[in-house]
């Protein structure tokens, strides 16, 4: 691989696609995390409607804190490692979810929720069987704004010490005043981000076969239309502005 | 049997939804709750599979009360319909209606073959099994609706407004097809509408109530519209109730006059025999014996018929089968004033005048409650 177009320095202690796996590792594992913890924050909001505001404002408010300063405080805890650069991407991730889960949940039409209960499916079964799978667009809607915002943070962990997957070689581009190093950091984080999300598209159109889609008939006109799921392109572009 | 007992539903902020309600619901017929919007209908419905609790009173169901009952066990034991459906709009229809069996631990074959099997019955074509909800037309997706209650064989049916969101054709199909399936099933069905038309028709008891959660009137469909109760109940049946009221009637005893008939290539002979007597209009059939239209005797050349220029017969009826108000209909739309009577294969029977309808309308008035209850009512409702 000697003088190849993916050769990187060896301060950096790896290959090329060794840097990818742990931008990938830094920037998925809080996103799962985030959902995992979403999930029964937003079942309590939509339990609990008075709670869905104050969580709201909190999360929002967590949303506006950058993250060079949560790593300011965070590094105080836990030092220059990966969970200094995760939990931030974690709670980011959250504020994503939460949300797209309740809109999503909240969407599921009373008539049918009525009809689960009456047909004796008990609060379990309704919130797994019916709720989840019906929110799912949204919930899925959610994660590919999270997952994409998280790819293209993850770099900024370069800043605490070679935290930043591929961001460290833009770190080490500008050091050593090479182009091609940028190139490789950036390009490389926006294919990832491309890919990603492009495969979280096809796992959406994989989960909903029942989703009425543009080559197929239309919903006949005296069902309402379904409700309108939270677009990824539009969040995506407020998290680009911010 | 559903026994409702002294029930009183107060909501937290206050709203009396339905007072002291007591009735009871026969098994193996439908009950059909109908009043004005916000009268109570749905909660005392919801009452009786315990998405509600009474405030006050109790539900027994065969003589237990519904409350000691365990109640996801109790409503998968009643299948529940309601407006629009509340389909799983992330199952296909066959796993849509296998829902209950599979909440009973059916396996999922098993379920899925019995989930056919009802499509079968509420008339879906089995192509549809693997669809998603929103691929149905509205009238489709109440058909998996009533399948989907009906799969695990509950002996008790709740539907609410099932029909009051498709159109009138559509509907009327559906009610028809309900009938059918009770005839088959005998399940006991509570049904909440606001189409009084609906509750007659399909009812065997209507519990008319008013705003407020009164108990109006409580009787089959056909004292209601004979003796209504109250202003109220008399109002809320509408202005036309003594037609309506014919529907019970059934023709079964009407005489039918079978000479003013001739065949489309009759002789001339045959004309001038049928128009015999006095009889002011012919009724011309084609070979097979099926109506084309009324002619004046004198108008009719043999060999020569032109059945563009016969009078419109109107609606024919089916002679026993429906009932009398079918009969009057035929007659009213006929300009000649006569209805025409036909077998179930569309072959006239015979014709009867406005006046002869008229005289069996008196003479059922004068039997009383008109009692086709003990035979053909269900009949002559279907049909009429
Ligand atoms: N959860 C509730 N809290 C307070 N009041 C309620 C609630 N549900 C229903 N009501 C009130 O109780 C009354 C009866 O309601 P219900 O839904 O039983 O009426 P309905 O006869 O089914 O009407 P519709 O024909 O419009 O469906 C109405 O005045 C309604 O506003
Ligand atoms: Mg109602």
């Amino acid at each position: 691989m000697n003088g190849g177009i993916f050769d990187i320095p060896s301060d950096l202690q790896n290959t090329y696609w060794g840097l990818v796996g742990l931008h990938l590792r830094l920037a998925l594992i809080p996103v799962v995390a985030g959902l995992l913890v979403a999930l029964p924050i937003s079942q309590l909001c939509v339990m609990l409607r008075w709670l869905y505001p104050p969580v709201l404002w909190v999360t929002t408010i967590l949303y506006a804190i950058p993250s060079l300063a949560f790593f300011v405080v965070l590094i105080d805890y836990t030092g220059q490692t990966e969970l200094t650069v995760m939990i931030p991407l974690g709670v980011y991730s959250l504020v994503v979810f939460v949300p797209a889960i309740v809109d999503g949940v909240r969407s599921v039409p009373q008539e049918t929720l009525d009809a689960a209960t009456a047909m004796g499916l008990g609060p379990w079964r309704r919130y797994f069987q019916v709720q989840l799978p019906i929110a799912a667009p949204a919930i899925i809607a959610g994660l590919r704004v999270a997952t994409v915002s998280s790819i293209s943070l993850v770099s900024v962990g370069m800043l605490i010490g070679n935290q930043g997957g591929l961001g460290n070689l833009l770190n080490d581009g500008m050091i050593y005043h090479q182009p091609r190093l940028v190139w490789l950091s950036v390009i490389g984080t926006a294919v990832l981000a491309i890919l990603a999300d492009a495969f979280l598209v096809l796992v959406r159109i994989l989960v909903t076969p029942w989703m009425p889609r543009g080559n197929r008939k239309p919903r006949p006109v005296d069902e309402p239309e379904p409700e309108s799921r939270p677009e990824p392109a539009a969040a995506a572009l407020e998290d680009a502005v911010r | 049997m559903i026994r409702i007992d002294s029930v009183t539903k107060r909501y937290p902020d206050g709203t009396v939804a339905v007072d002291n309600l007591s009735l009871e619901i026969p098994d193996r017929s439908i009950t059909v709750f109908v009043g004005p919007s916000g009268c109570g209908k749905t909660t005392t419905l919801r009452m009786i599979n315990r998405m509600i609790e009474p405030t006050e009173g109790r539900i027994l169901l065969d003589g237990k009360d519904l409350a000691q009952q365990p109640v996801n066990t109790l409503r998968r034991s009643m299948g529940y319909v309601i407006q629009n459906a509340g389909l799983f709009q992330h199952r296909t229809i066959v796993d849509n209606i296998a829902t209950v069996p599979r909440l009973l631990g059916w396996s999922k074959d098993k379920a899925r073959a019995r989930a056919r099997e009802l499509m079968d019955r509420v008339g879906l074509d089995g192509a549809l099994a693997k669809r998603y909800p929103y691929q149905l037309s509205g009238g489709q997706q109440q058909r998996v609706g009533v399948a989907r209650a009906l799969a695990a064989d509950p002996p008790v049916l709740l539907m609410d407004e099932p029909f009051s969101a498709v159109d009138p054709v559509v509907r009327k199909g559906l009610q028809d097809e309900l009938l059918r399936i009770q005839e088959e099933l005998g399940k006991t069905i509570v049904f909440v509408t606001h189409d009084i038309d609906e509750a007659v028709k399909i009812g065997t008891n209507v519990a008319v109530m008013r705003t407020g959660g009164h108990l109006a009137q409580f009787a089959p469909p056909a004292e209601l519209l004979s003796n209504p109760a109250d202003d109220f109940v008399e109002d809320f049946l509408g202005a036309d109730r003594g037609i309506r009221r014919l529907s019970f009637f059934s023709t079964a005893d009407l005489g039918l006059l079978t000479t003013p008939i001739v065949a489309v290539d009759s002789t001339a002979e045959q004309i001038s025999e049928r128009s015999a007597g006095d009889v002011p209009y012919l009724l011309v059939t084609d070979v097979e014996g099926k109506p084309l239209g009324w002619s004046e005797p004198a108008r009719l050349t043999a060999g020569a018929v032109d059945p563009e220029r016969l009078l419109p017969y109107g609606r024919p009826f089916e002679h026993g089968k429906e009932s009398l108000r079918a009969a009057l209909d035929g007659a009213v739309l006929s300009p000649t004033g006569w209805a025409v009577a036909v077998s179930a294969d569309g072959r006239v029977t015979g014709v009867v005048s406005q006046q002869t309808i008229g005289e069996a309308i008196r003479a059922a008035h004068a039997e009383g409650d008109p009692d086709g209850r003990t035979d053909g009512r269900t009949d002559a409702k279907v049909a009429g």
